[in-house]
């Protein structure tokens, strides 16, 4: 049994900054968990605590039961790939994977084996014989992988282990990934920015912020029910629509009409909140025919853009509204800003995404009627962020 | 070439005819901007080794100079075999050798240590090289003087005999000129060993820990390998300055009780003796030593460049 718990893990850096706030994570054996979130949000820290490449200010780490605080990272029987692999440049491939075992003193055929085997998963026996430099940036991936998985660990670490990689390559690995984690069946604990990677191959997924852990669960289990603004907002892509609205005895006012609220679970909470909405519950009033009439809300607005990708249509539009101001969500427009430079914001034009049925003809400064599917909107207290769904 | 060109028979030869021309033009432009270096290192180094060699073949005496004239290779014949000259390779090798293995364990020590400072990182750097930034002279004087039997303090300390005479004998003579020399370079030594140490990305270690690694092993097993090249370096740097040891043997003993270098026996012909075909012969013969340590190096390390580099 190896199963992973940390309880109550807190990291203060020596200048003060607390990276980590006591957090509490079950791992159980086998398990895939991600760990994700914006740069900066201790997910890498607490990885690295894991592993005892970091010292634990506070808390308790176990490892299959045992608690693992005071012992050095090659005591603690786990393996680490890292984010720009930190192959040994002086090693063949064949040298680089059986480190570990030759530093355990395996004997040198059980060694051979061993790696031949993992070249074997991994595809790449061909390269045994060549230096890290000789290799492309997929096949060094893969050695990293193979290093960890050459040593049969209690557990896996990888520390953004497909960043490096272009983005074909990246969505290839990352279905390698899933596919030699659900074969081997090790506990691993994998630390992505990427939500879309945090939602394709993890089995549990747990959300950070600032040191702070948001919500754990599975993918579906974060999509459908965020407990927070942050956690809605980071999750899904493209993001979470956010309207302020106003609830009234039942009925909610939203920039795009007015909503009966009286299954969303959500009495007493009157006053301003903040309503969030996917882009896939937006259709086309002509595409839908007469289901709008059952459960949403028809209304006009102005496509400022369309992206039609095929299988799915994007409409840009927006509406007038004073905007919804929180820190959690001001945090995820950082990230998205530095990683694509989209996510403007404009005073008093909220931005709407709606993704469409692909028979749409909705255009560009076309005035269309859309459809938003009441049934599917979360509300968010405006002050604290939380999910008023289930309170 | 481009009047040549239309009457070539063979139209697709005339392509590549007008793209050398652009690339040789090139080329005269490259040599114009070298020139004035050229001209330079020729003047300073070229012409010098040359007149050394000259003057090497020639029976050229000062105290007799009307006399001489063009002798061959005698001269070389005389200095090799002297006994004096095997004495001296001798000296200037064993001190060469041992003073450079020194070098080499202090300068690596002090270089991880320079790596690894966290607090005062600048004043460590800067307290280090103290000694390399002293003028060679100097430093032996001051290192005769702690050693002389009257004034220095050596005798003083603890397991060493007050009446101990260091400049009376040859070893010990050389004890002192071979830790005079590694006071003054160890310095140099470990800055260009910083320098192979700080390209060594520390992810490596971080791996190497989560793979079991001792400190001991992660040394012996990242450290050392990734800095081969930067070790053949400083080791290359180090050896051809301790072959060529002078000032300090200079100001010590003068060469006296067999601890002369070859290049105390160089400057003592032609200084002291004025006799400047055989001193030029040493010379062309320390050259020709340097230039097989070069060599020998070089061909070392050109061959071993690739497994070193670090990162991918």
């Amino acid at each position: 049994m190896s199963e992973i718990v940390l309880e109550g893990v807190t990291k203060t850096f020596a200048d003060g900054f607390e990276a980590v706030k006591d957090l509490d994570l079950d791992i159980s054996d086998g398990e895939f968990m991600i760990l994700v979130g914006p740069s900066g949000c201790g997910k890498s820290t607490a990885l690295r605590m894991i592993a005892g490449l970091e010292d634990i200010s506070r808390g308790e780490v176990k490892i299959g039961g045992e608690t693992v605080n005071d012992r050095s990272p090659k005591d603690r029987d786990i393996a680490m790939v890292f984010q720009n692999y930190a192959l040994y440049p002086h090693m063949t491939v064949r040298e680089n994977m059986g480190f570990a075992l030759k530093l355990a003193g395996t004997d040198k055929g059980e060694i051979d084996k061993k790696v031949e085997e993992a070249a074997r998963t991994l595809d790449l026996e061909q390269h045994l014989d060549r230096r890290p430099a000789n290799l492309s940036g997929g096949q060094r991936q893969r050695v990293a992988m193979g290093r960890a998985i050459v040593r049969d660990p209690k557990a896996f670490l990888m520390d953004e282990p497909l960043s490096n990689l272009d983005a074909k390559l990246r969505v290839q690995m990352r279905t390698e990934v899933a596919k030699l984690q659900s074969k081997l069946e090790t506990t691993t604990v994998y630390v992505t920015h990427d939500q879309t990677e945090a939602m394709t191959l993890g089995d549990r997924v747990a959300v950070m912020r600032a040191g702070v852990l948001q919500q754990v669960g599975t993918p579906a289990e974060l999509y459908d029910n965020p407990k927070n603004l942050f956690v809605a907002g980071f999750i899904g892509s493209p993001a979470m629509n956010f309207m302020p609205g106003e609830l009234n005895g039942g009925k909610l006012k939203l920039p795009i009409g007015e909503v009966d609220v009286g299954d969303l679970g959500v009495q007493g909470h009157d006053g301003q909140v903040i309503v969030g909405i996917r882009p896939e519950n937006f259709e086309d009033v002509e595409v839908i025919g007469d289901l709008k009439e059952e459960r949403g809300v028809t209304f006009e607005a102005e496509i400022d853009l369309v992206e039609s990708l095929g299988s799915d249509l994007y409409a840009y539009f927006h509406i007038e509204s004073e905007g919804v101001q929180s820190d959690q969500l001001a945090d995820i427009v950082e990230e998205s800003l530095e990683e694509t430079g989209a996510g403007e914001i404009r005073e008093g034009h909220e931005q709407i995404v709606a993704r469409l049925d692909p028979t749409s003809k909705v255009k560009r400064r076309d005035t269309a009627q859309l459809w938003a599917d009441t049934s599917k909107l979360h509300l968010f207290d405006p002050e604290s962020g939380d999910s008023l769904k289930g309170k | 070439m481009t009047v040549n060109a239309p009457a070539n028979p063979n139209p697709p030869e005339a392509a590549p005819a007008k793209a050398s021309s652009r690339t040789r033009s090139e080329h005269k432009l490259a040599w114009m901007l070298c020139a004035p270096a050229v001209l330079a290192m020729l003047l300073v180094t070229a012409y010098p080794i040359a007149y050394a060699i000259i003057l090497s073949l020639q029976d050229v005496d000062l105290r007799f100079p009307d006399e001489g004239g063009f002798v061959g290779l005698s001269n070389y014949s005389a200095v090799l075999s002297s006994d004096l000259w095997w004495t001296d390779i001798f000296n200037t090798v064993f001190i060469m050798l041992i003073s450079v293995s020194i070098e080499l364990v202090l300068g690596m020590a002090i270089a991880l240590v320079m790596h690894r400072a966290i607090f005062g990182r600048g004043v460590v750097r800067t307290s280090v090289l103290i000694p390399y930034g002293i003028i060679t002279v100097v430093a032996a004087f001051a290192w005769q003087f702690a050693f002389s039997p009257e004034t220095g303090f050596v005798n003083n300390l603890p397991l060493i005999s007050d009446e101990m005479d260091w400049f009376g004998g040859r070893f010990s003579s050389f004890a002192v000129i071979i830790m005079a020399e590694v006071w003054k370079t160890t310095p140099f030594m470990a800055l260009l060993l910083l320098a192979g140490l700080v390209t060594i990305d520390s992810q490596l270690y971080e791996a190497a820990k989560v793979d079991g690694a001792s400190a001991w092993q992660r040394f012996t097993r990242i450290t050392l390998p990734l800095m081969k090249p930067a070790i053949l370096v400083a080791l290359l740097f180090r050896t051809l300055d301790a072959f060529r040891v002078f000032d300090t043997i200079f100001v010590m003993t003068r060469g006296a009780l067999d601890t002369e270098s070859v290049s105390i026996l160089g400057y003592n012909q032609l200084i002291s003796r004025l006799n400047l075909g055989l001193g030029s012969a040493v010379s062309v013969l320390i050259f020709l030593c340097v230039f097989l340590i070069a060599f020998v190096f070089v061909k070392g390390f050109g061959a071993k460049v690739e497994e070193g580099r670090p990162g991918g």
